[in-house]
Order: structure tokens, then sequence, then C-alpha cells
């Protein structure tokens, strides 16, 4: 270890169109450990990064079918089974009644299961972020773009990855420390 | 064909017939940032005092007339037989189908990709949330001894005893909690890189931390992006069926009833139609003094403003479709109760409410097919208000004109409510405006993030995005 470790090396874009074709080159040129930076989240930058379908999908669909399942069964146990008290007639357990209820777990379970499983996948939350050090970063929610090539990517080299931000267009290149 | 297919030709839209851009006079994305968040940081304005503290005076009666009906009984409202569900489950009713309009903004505009609705949604979501707050305290009073709430919940206890799931008021219970917890996260969830917008511009450290604590550590990290955006539209894809279970729940609370009046098959689309009507009458009430106050013209522009009298219109009619089918129905069915309820619905003794619903919900709202009037900041925002008060009216009029005169003439009444019926209603908003105020001056009140998603400076293929001819 020289002094401080690095994390990565930054580099800032003018438009969002810079940030995409940028983020193509670094995509063809085979990096895996990076990420690009915006203020919103900007359409076809995951076609550009490389990025598959995010799996928050199945999180959401695992919640919803425990949600559902949840229902039933409680629903069942509870008034057919545990305690069983004839009103009205009714039989004690009939999954049209059960429906609403479960109905309503298998929404709330969904978005409970989406929820975390974004939370999870993305590492959130997050007290620390080395990027967060460099004063101009600070402007990425307000209306700057940036990318950063991580140094744990085993295609990074200091001036090979330099000279490539600077083919596209990349400004202000530097290097963030962890 | 392939060739055509490699350089399309822009044809712009003949004159007069462009689309109103969503961010007015080409703000940059810079600017809306600016706006929004100078609303958190500047110094409290005095027109926010001056709203504040009435708003807290009405939360501390809010709270007295609790506490009166708790410790004294349901006695102290004008609930008796056979009018034993009066003021408490119309405002229930009224408050929960105001806060049906945030989540149509916010879910269903969504999945039909209206972007229109980014420069609402937030602060519609926010209504939504005070709302079902608002409408929670009447059936959890409601109920006489508040202490034994719990027992509505599939909690073990020392009784052993379940919760009753053939009845609908459980399924309530059920609905109601999961679309505040569902509301909540969903408005939370679209707060977080908003939120971060506020932390990267703070200046004490100690508002740093606090917005830092609630963004989560947001960088705006594409990585994040694409997860964070799917989560989103998961969540606009369980709202919209939660929303619409919402109000059908609620209304099976009146329709698996045997009375008449209450027992029919058409309340569910009627009722989340109405819902839907009466929370854009709350939004335009909310909004339209907002955005002159807040100064934020470019951003909810007349073009949203008149969107949004458009569905006002749109489930309006709906809206009187059903009274008229309902009354059809009273007729055409042959059940000679049915018939009664509903004749007596419209000329009894309470004929003047069911007047007051029809002309505020059926008339009042046809004059938004004028342009002249969706054009009008004034005249929209009184009718707004008349909105309101109509659909106040048709809970009423469901609630009170079915129950008055039952089926043994010997218990028919004329339903009065009392002071503490008056003084608790007006108190929740007291409640509603509390925290809608303090949503104001703490949280951002527009999506910023996805107001500026939906700019052409943000767009990477809009040359104002930085594009050089045609991509891909």
């Amino acid at each position: 270890m020289n002094g401080a470790m690095k994390f990565g090396m930054l580099a800032e874009f003018s438009s969002p169109a810079d940030l995409m074709h940028a983020a193509e080159k670094i995509r063809d040129a085979g990096f895996r450990r990076w990420d690009v930076f915006s203020p919103y989240p900007i359409h076809g930058m995951n076609q550009a990064m490389g990025l598959k379908n995010s799996k928050v999908g199945w999180f959401g669909f695992i919640g919803g079918c425990t949600g559902y399942t949840t229902g039933m069964v409680m629903i069942w146990w509870m008034n057919a089974h545990d305690y069983p008290i004839l009103v009205g007639g009714k039989p004690m357990f009939s999954p049209y009644f059960a429906f609403p209820p479960s109905y309503e777990l298998t929404i709330l379970f969904a978005a409970f299961g989406s929820i975390i499983g974004m939370m999870l996948l993305n590492r959130l939350p997050r007290l620390y972020n080395p990027l967060q050090k460099i004063p101009r970063f600070a402007k990425v929610t307000h209306d700057s773009y940036f990318l950063c090539i991580e140094t744990t990517d085993p295609k990074y080299s200091e001036a090979e990855t330099r000279k490539l931000l600077e083919s596209t267009g990349g400004k202000n290149i530097e290097i963030v420390e962890d | 064909m392939a060739a055509n297919l490699a350089t399309p030709k822009l044809v712009d839209p003949p004159a007069g017939l462009e689309r109103e851009p969503l961010v007015a006079n080409q703000r940059s994305i810079g600017w809306i940032s600016d706006a929004v968040s100078r609303i958190v940081e500047e110094k409290t304005p005095v027109w926010w005092w001056c709203a504040f503290i009435p708003s807290l005076i009405m939360l501390g009666a809010l709270g007295a007339m609790l506490a009166y009906q708790i410790t004294t009984g349901v006695g102290v409202w004008g609930n008796h037989h056979p009018e034993m569900w009066g003021w408490d489950i119309i405002n229930f009713v009224w408050w929960i189908g105001i806060g049906h309009a945030g989540t149509l903004i916010s879910a269903i505009l969504f999945l039909l990709r209206q972007r229109w609705r980014t420069g609402v949604n937030r602060a519609a979501e926010a209504m939504t949330i005070f709302a079902v707050m608002c409408a929670g305290i009447f059936p959890a009073v409601h109920v006489g001894r508040v202490w034994y709430d719990y027992w509505l919940f599939p909690i073990p206890t020392n009784l052993n005893l379940w919760p009753q799931f053939r009845s609908p008021l459980m399924w309530d219970v059920f609905a109601v909690s999961t679309y505040f917890t569902v509301s909540a996260l969903f408005w939370y969830i679209g707060l977080v890189p908003d939120l971060a917008v506020i932390r990267d511009r703070c200046k004490t450290r100690v508002r740093k931390m606090i917005y830092g604590i609630f963004s989560l550590g947001w960088s705006g990290s594409n990585r994040h992006w694409s997860n964070y955006e799917k989560c989103y539209l998961i969540l606009a894809g369980v709202s919209t069926p939660l929303v619409l279970s919402v109000h059908s729940i609620v209304s099976l609370d009146f329709a698996v009833s045997q009375l008449p009046g209450w027992h029919t098959t058409i309340f569910p689309p009627y009722f989340v139609a109405g819902a839907i009507f009466s929370g854009f009458g709350m939004v335009l009430t909310l909004l339209i003094p907002l955005r002159s106050m807040m100064k934020l013209q470019d951003l909810i522009t007349m073009r949203h403003i008149d969107l949004m009298c458009k569905v006002t219109l749109a489930t309006g009619s709906i809206v009187g479709y059903a009274y008229t089918m309902e009354f059809f129905i009273a007729w055409y069915g042959g059940n000679p109760y049915e018939k009664f309820t509903f004749l007596n619905r419209a000329f009894g003794p309470f004929g003047w409410s069911y007047f007051i619903m029809f002309g505020c919900n059926v008339f009042v709202p046809q004059l938004f097919w004028f342009k002249r009037c969706r054009q009008s900041l004034v005249l929209v925002w009184i009718l707004s208000i008349l909105v309101n008060i109509g659909m106040w009216f048709e809970r009423f009029v469901i609630v009170v004109t079915s129950l008055h005169r039952d089926f043994l003439p010997s218990s028919w009444g004329y339903y009065k409510p009392t002071w503490v019926d008056v003084t608790t209603f007006l108190g929740t908003f007291g409640l509603f405006f509390t925290m809608f105020l303090l949503f104001l001056r703490f949280l951002p009140m527009i999506a910023v993030s996805e107001v500026k998603a939906i700019t052409p400076q943000a767009d990477p293929h809009h040359p104002l995005g930085g594009a050089k001819g045609w991509h891909h």
C-alpha cells in the first residue's frame, strides 16, 4: 500500500448524450467494475452499459406469492381450524371470503419484497461513499454527469484508463481515494 | 424500407396542435432543483405561519374532541337508532376517497406513461398519506372502546379468539392498513433521490446528516437507477390494483349488508370513480394556490391544470351515470323497499342533501367541457371545492338516507349531528393541513428527479440533450 487506497478514476461529461457514448465505449472495452452517475435515470443507459434486466422483479414476485399464501393459510387456520365459530350458516372456510385480505397481503408483501430487493441489490443504505469526497461530485444530483472506473477492475491501468476516458470526451479526470 | 428506417424524418405537428411542454420556459435541469429546493431552504414565509398556527389549533380541537368522545362514549355523537352510522363513517369514506387521486396520479398514470404526472405526483401522494391518516381515526374511535382496537388484527391474545374474516369490515382493516403502508413506502422510495438533491445542497452539517440518512446514501449511480426504476415500476404495478381494491372493499362494507340503498352491485366501480373524482378535486384545491405562492408555474403548468380538470370531468360523469343507473335499477328491479329508499332519498326529508350531491358532482364538473372554464384558475379552484362538498354529501346521502327510515316505521327519525361531530370533522382538517404544511416545509414538494427526466435536455437522443444527429 502506498499512501491512501485508490478507489477509481472519475471523469465528468457535459451532456447525457456524451455520457451515453462514453458508456458504450467503456462497455465495448470490456470493463466490469465501473458505473455512471446522473441526476435522473437516463433512458437507454442500461443498454449502453450492457446491464441485464434488474432482478428486483423476482423479489416482488416471491413477496407477492408469500403474501397470498400467508393470507389464505392464516384465515383457514384461524377461522376453520384453531377456533371455528359458525356465523350465519356460512362455511368455516371459503376462498371467496378469504380472498380480499389475501389479495391485500399479496400487494403488501410484493411491495415489501421489491423494496427489500432494491435495497439489497443496491447495497443501500450506504453511509459512506468515496466519491462524496470529491466536491464536484455533489453536483451529480443537480445537473452533472460522471463516469467512474474502479481500480479493482482487471482492465484498470492508470495511464491507459486515463487515455481512454480522455478519448471519450471526459473532462476533469481525477483519481478518487478511498 | 430499411433505408427509410435508417433515416427517419422528424415531422413537426401542424401549427396549433403542438403540445405545450411540461416544463415551461425551457428551464434547465439545474433550475428545477433550485426552484424546488429553494422552498425547503429559504426562511419560513409568513403565509406558512398564517396557515400553520390555525391548523395546529384545529389539530388541538381534534385531540380534545377525541379525548371527550373516548372518555364519555359514542353517545356524544349524533348516532342513534336507527342511524348507527353517522358523520364518523361519512368522514372516513370521504377522507379515504380523497387519498385515491394521489395513488391514481402516482401509480396508474405512471403505468399509462402520462408524463405530466411528474409535476404533481409528490404533493398528491403526500395528500394521500395524510388523508388516509385522517380517515383511519374514525373507524378506530367509532367502535367506542378504542382500547380493544387491537382485536381487529390477527394477533394472538389471551382470549384465544381470532378476527372473523367473513365480515367485510375485516377486509377493510386489511385494505386500509395495506393502503397506508404501501402508499407511504411508495412515497418514500420516490423521495430518496430528491432527498439526496437537498442533502448535496445543505450548508450546515446537521441538515446534511439528517437528509443524508434519509436519502440512504443515494449517489445517482446508474446501476442503482436500474434497480430503483424496476422497484418503482413494481410499486406502481401493485398500487394500481390496490387503489381499485381499497374503495371497492370500502363499498363492500355497505354493499354486503341487506339494507336497501346499500345492497347494490354497482357500488365498487361507483365508489372508485367517486374517490378519484373527489381526490382530483382536492389536488386542484391544494395545488392552484401553492403553485403561485411558491412560484412553481413553470413546473405545474396550465397544461397540468387542464388535464386534471379533464380527469375531474370524466370521473364526475361516471359518478353521474352511477347515480342515474342506481335510480333506474331501483325502479327496474321491482323491489318495493329499494324503490321506497330511492324516492325517499331524493324527495324525503333529506332530499336537500341529494340535490347538493347531484348538483355539485354531476352538473358542476360539466363546465370543464369548456376550455375557458379550465383556464380560469379562480373558477377551477371554486369548482374543485364544490366537488369536495358534493362528494362529502354523496357519502352523507348513502349513509344517512339509507338508514334513517328502516323497515320499522316506528323507529324512523331525523338525523342531526352534534357539535362534537362537527368539531371532530373540522379537527381532521387541522391534522391534514398540519401534516401537509410540514411536508411543504421539509420535503421537496415536486419530484425533482422525475421532472428532470422528462425534459428534452435529459434525453440523450434529443439535440438539447447533446445528441449530434440521429443515434442507434
